[in-house]
């Protein structure tokens, strides 16, 4: 190999636990010098295409590869029956072909796949297979998929188009309320937009097996689908990570990965596949759009007596992580709040839509953005203040959420909604006025007039980690030896980094547990455990976790070969005191001390299929959001003036990361608000680019005040809670609001569009 | 199979006109805002691109004969930059075009030869009433902008011909641009619309982007907004509520919008009438000194 793919990084500047380091790989992507997927090079590599179905339902009645062959520069074409293993992946429950074979159920459903000398030579050749079409009508409403006589697009799914109902059952079954308010909310197709598209590259080995350098979020994950997809066992899929351009829930799924190992395999050459912009639209799972219907009942005083909820989330075409979305809206689905009575039924569905999956907040976002509008509403109704009415019903420690579970940890949200609101306001647009700080911007549509002010508020509860009983660990490899005269400790995990900071982190406990200033983080790769995903807020806790309990093991071996001494500090052995009892590296002379641990969180349970019982999630997560808009009211467009961002996070690790996390996941919940959506028109996606794709720029994410409060969890290592996707959730729903307060209109949807503001 | 594509560097404008009437396939990128699109969508494969970059008679502005004369490559920068005061309309239009990377490099040239209805610098082209200067190894002619356009993505651009200036009339009253889209910055226009007001011929211009087929001229309500408005008692506060409302209704009329994956006809509509309202106040505003 030419080129790296992911370096050795060596963390420098020290940096232990609550300290900032710069990251290794910081300077490197802000100079645009970072080698990412996309960069992986080989000599004598081919490069692979992909012909994907133009039509969301169809049955294909034949298939003629020969136009494609015939191309010169071309090296294979394979199709369904080309897949030496099962031609089925999927990370819940495997029913995605890797290739379409009878049927293609979404548009951009991978149906050939090409190995050429050059990428357009294989774009071309891929355009030349000939697919005999026999186009079926597309389920691309999920509601009507679930009707007894829509087309079922699975035969052998034993509930049709359902992949999950999660049922809810908590307290009176038939509760009564002085106040009811009841809405219909919908939330679009949000998409991650990570910037560094699909890719990788697949190395046939001696051993008739494949190493394959990607970008994903876990490395064996990936394995056991594409081993499986190969007929190779696990031992001979070698997976390696790439350099990774940001993830969001997006590289769960397999893309391009199996696809590749079966060209490499099949000319016995090294195979790179870098989907475009617009194909990656294709290429990856989105968020679920979802129609939730709330009904919220009150005491006069305020207090909540019940929530019912019924809420369709539409997977698309493939059930991905539908079940585990649908599990999370559900039992988050009344929110951060006491409520004595819930009863909520949440379904997952299978579509011709675009396949539906991870994304940050994992069906929390758009449980949120319907319970917040349901608590704003109620407020209104009540006539109390929308922060009073969420205070009087906020879970703390101790409450009991619809499944039963007891928080068992902080849960500050009272708290963390008096911070955003006590905030001092910002001033008001005045003249003269900045076209930069008016909603439209340098667009110049208005130079004051129409400009109406609004305040909202939103608070949510994420569930940090993987729940319902999942086996939910991480792998760490950590070695301790002498080089060079110095002790250094080097970290070996399968734990993928997808820019939200673990490389600094590992490093960053390694010195604080063994006392060392060298710390060498080594690529991750599956010749060590599996650390599971990047997601679910999880890494830091999990593999965190893993990381120290293997420095614990070390650092207890080099104690006992010295045979003295309580901890490791300065490159010494020290006393319980202090005091310096010996050099490591005598101590460790020629001889290194490696341990390998795989560390579990606490377990966690199932949850009662009927009703939704169960000690479900690890740890619950939780940030409020003030968000102060300017609205062009006749115009309707909006400015977010600032968004203020409240969070408990345990233990900040990495203070500069934890705000990171904070601002980017804000800034996805803005997008959310007012306006990233996939749109889909019968199953057809309308705007697959960033040109109508839009995600906010610099002129519309806005100044954030940030109050981080660090209540420690005594169930987590170092007491830290999960951060990356509480801010995601309340963002969204407290733009809204603020936008309703600005305009007087009802906005059940989100993204809000200027066409909804002015009617 | 690799389709090759030639890239063609001229490097003065004699050599940009041979080159392409010896390759009318040939398609002429400067910045690039639209063809990189297209190519990199693989919605167009062109036998070749001709680069304009380095053709030093397409990069300068003059004035002549109270029009300024702009090259089809002064990049949007340099517009805002050096001609605020006497192309108004047009800088502000410039300002809102892409990102900063791409006002850099890119041009008006390039809005004309793509002739999308979206185009930024075409409302305020044909507010103010410019020409397109084309030029081919026949020779050179001008197109009054108002027929410049025939279509979406069609113009009166001939195979040989390349766009090499717009002929802009100095500013002679006060000239506004707005556009509207779904975010604060680097959007493509939902609509947008350009107003120029000669304040010594008292007349009023107009141009509508992204709400038709083709930039449009609100007519009407230009030969309306000439004939009400009080020019010989040029105060704010003669500039009545009614009048502006009217304008901007003529002004939504005249559009032709479409709904689209950025917007639906009835928003642009209103919209314009909004934006044409504003203008129009605006504009007054200037003429009155405030």
């Amino acid at each position: 190999m030419s080129r790296a793919t992911t370096e050795s990084l060596t963390a420098t500047g020290g940096g232990r636990v609550g300290d900032s380091p710069q990251r290794p790989d910081g300077n490197l992507k802000v100079r645009g010098e970072f080698a990412y997927s996309s960069d992986l090079w080989h000599e004598d590599m081919l490069w692979g295409a992909t012909l994907r179905s133009p039509h969301p339902h169809a049955r294909i009645r034949g298939l003629d590869v020969g136009p494609a062959l015939a191309v010169p520069g071309v090296y294979a074409v394979l199709t369904h029956s080309d897949v030496p293993g099962e031609n089925l992946y999927g990370l819940e429950h495997p029913d995605q072909p890797v290739l379409a074979g009878d049927v293609v159920r979404y548009q951009g459903e991978p149906v050939a796949i090409v190995a050429a000398d050059h990428p357009e030579t294989a774009r071309r050749a891929a355009a030349r297979v000939r697919v005999d079409y026999e186009v079926l009508e597309p389920v691309t409403d999920a509601e009507t998929a679930l009707r007894a006589d829509a087309p079922v697009l699975h035969p052998t799914n034993p509930d049709g188009n359902l992949v999950r109902h999660v049922r809810i059952r908590h307290g009176d079954p038939a509760p009564a309320a002085d106040v009811v308010v009841s809405g219909e909310y919908t939330v679009g197709m949000q998409d991650q937009a990570f910037l560094g598209p699909e890719s990788g590259l697949a190395v046939p080995a001696e051993d008739g097996g494949v190493d394959l350098y990607v970008a994903t979020q876990w490395l064996h994950a990936d394995q056991r689908q594409v081993a499986r997809a190969l007929g190779l066992p696990a031992e001979r899929v070698r997976l390696h990570l790439a350099g990774v351009g940001g993830a969001f829930g997006a590289r769960e799924d397999l893309s391009m990965q199996v696809h590749a190992c079966m060209l490499a395999l099949r000319t016995g050459k090294p195979v790179k596949i870098v989907y475009g912009r617009e194909e990656s639209f294709f290429g990856h799972v989105h968020r679920h759009p979802a129609v939730l219907r709330y009904e919220h009942g009150a005491t006069r005083d305020g207090d909540l007596v019940y929530v019912r909820a019924e809420m369709i989330l539409d997977g698309g075409a493939y059930a991905s992580t539908t079940a585990a979305v649908t599990g999370n809206a559900a039992t988050l689905g009344a929110g951060p709040y006491r409520v004595p009575n819930v009863h909520v039924d949440c379904y997952g569905v299978y579509t011709n839509n675009p396949p539906c999956g991870a994304m940050r907040g994992f069906g929390a976002v758009q449980a949120c953005f319907a319970y917040e509008s349901q608590m704003d509403k109620l407020a209104a109704a009540l006539g109390m203040s929308e922060v009073d009415v969420r205070v009087r019903n906020a879970v703390e420690q101790g409450s009991v959420m619809p499944t039963g579970q007891v928080v068992d940890s902080a849960a500050p949200v009272a708290e963390l909604l008096a911070l955003v609101r006590d905030r001092p306001m910002p001033p008001a647009p005045s003249a003269p006025y900045d076209l930069r700080e008016l909603p439209g911007g340098v667009s110049n549509t208005t130079h004051g007039e129409g400009v109406v002010r609004g305040v909202g508020y939103g608070v949510g509860v994420k569930n940090v980690g993987f729940s319902e009983g999942f086996d939910d660990y991480s792998t760490a490899r950590v070695r301790l030896e002498v080089v060079g005269g110095e002790p250094v400790a080097s970290v070996h995990t399968a734990a993928a980094e997808v820019g939200q900071g673990l490389v600094t982190l590992k490093a960053q406990i390694a010195r604080t547990e063994l006392g060392v200033e060298r710390v060498v983080i080594l690529p991750p790769d599956t010749s060590v455990g599996s650390a599971g995903s990047s997601s679910a807020s999880r890494q830091s806790y999990v593999t965190g976790g893993a990381v120290r309990a293997a420095c614990e093991e070390v650092r207890a071996a080099v104690l006992a070969r010295a045979g003295a001494g309580a901890g490791l500090a300065g490159g010494k052995v020290v006393s319980a005191g202090g005091d310096v009892l010996a050099d490591l590296v005598e101590v460790l002379g020629g001889e290194p001390v490696e341990r390998t641990v795989e560390w579990r969180h606490r377990p966690t349970e199932a949850l009662d299929p009927s009703t939704g019982k169960g000690f479900a999630h690890v740890q619950y997560a939780f940030a409020a959001h003030r968000a102060v808009v300017d609205v062009d009211v006749e115009l309707g467009l909006v400015r977010v003036v600032e968004l203020a961002c409240a969070q408990d996070v345990g233990r900040a690790m990495n203070p500069d990361a934890v705000l990171g996390q904070i601002q980017g996941g804000s800034a996805q919940g803005l997008g959310l608000a007012v306006m990233e959506e996939i749109q889909v028109v019968d199953g057809v996606v309308r705007n697959p680019s960033f040109t109508d794709y839009l995600i906010p720029t610099v002129l519309d994410m806005p100044t954030m005040p940030i109050d981080v409060l660090e209540y420690a969890d005594p169930h987590a290592p170092y007491g830290l809670r999960g951060v990356g996707e509480p801010p995601t959730l309340s963002s969204t729903p407290a733009i809204v609001a603020a936008i309703r307060a600005a305009t007087g209109r009802a906005l059940t949807r989100a993204p809000v569009r200027p066409e909804h503001i002015v009617g | 199979m690799v389709v090759s594509m030639d890239f063609l560097r001229p490097a003065s404008l004699a050599e940009a006109l041979e080159l392409k009437a010896a390759n009318p396939d040939a398609v002429p990128i400067a910045g690039g805002t639209d063809v990189m699109v297209e190519l990199n969508f693989d919605k167009r494969r062109p036998a070749a691109l001709l680069d304009l970059g380095r053709v030093p008679e397409l990069a300068t502005w003059r004035a002549e004969n109270g029009r300024v004369r702009l090259g089809a490559t002064v990049p949007y920068t340099r517009i805002v930059d050096e001609l605020g005061d006497v192309l108004p309309g047009l800088a502000m239009a410039a300002r809102t075009v892409g990102s900063p990377q791409i006002r850099n490099r890119a041009g008006v040239g390039g809005n004309l030869g793509s002739a999308s209805p979206a185009g930024d610098a075409h409302p305020p082209l044909l507010a103010t009433g410019a020409d397109v200067e084309v030029a081919s190894t026949r020779g050179t002619r001008t197109v009054p902008i108002g027929e410049f356009f025939l279509g979406p993505k069609r113009s009166a651009l001939a195979a040989d011909e390349l766009v090499t200036a717009v002929l802009v009339p100095v500013a002679a009253g006060p000239q506004q641009f707005a556009k509207v889209g779904t975010r604060n910055a680097m959007v493509i226009a939902v609509c947008s619309f350009g107003l120029a007001l000669d304040t010594t011929r008292r007349t009023v211009g107009t141009g509508i982007g992204s709400a038709g087929p083709v930039p449009l001229r609100a007519a009407a309500a230009e030969d309306f907004a000439a004939e009400v408005l009080p020019w010989d008692e040029p105060a704010a506060n003669t500039l009545t509520d009614d009048t502006a409302k009217e304008f901007g209704e003529l002004v939504a009329a005249a559009a032709r919008p479409i709904d689209d994956v950025r917007g639906s006809a009835a928003y642009r509509r209103h919209a314009l009438a909004v934006l044409a309202r504003r203008t129009l106040r605006w504009a007054w505003q200037d003429v009155s000194g405030r």
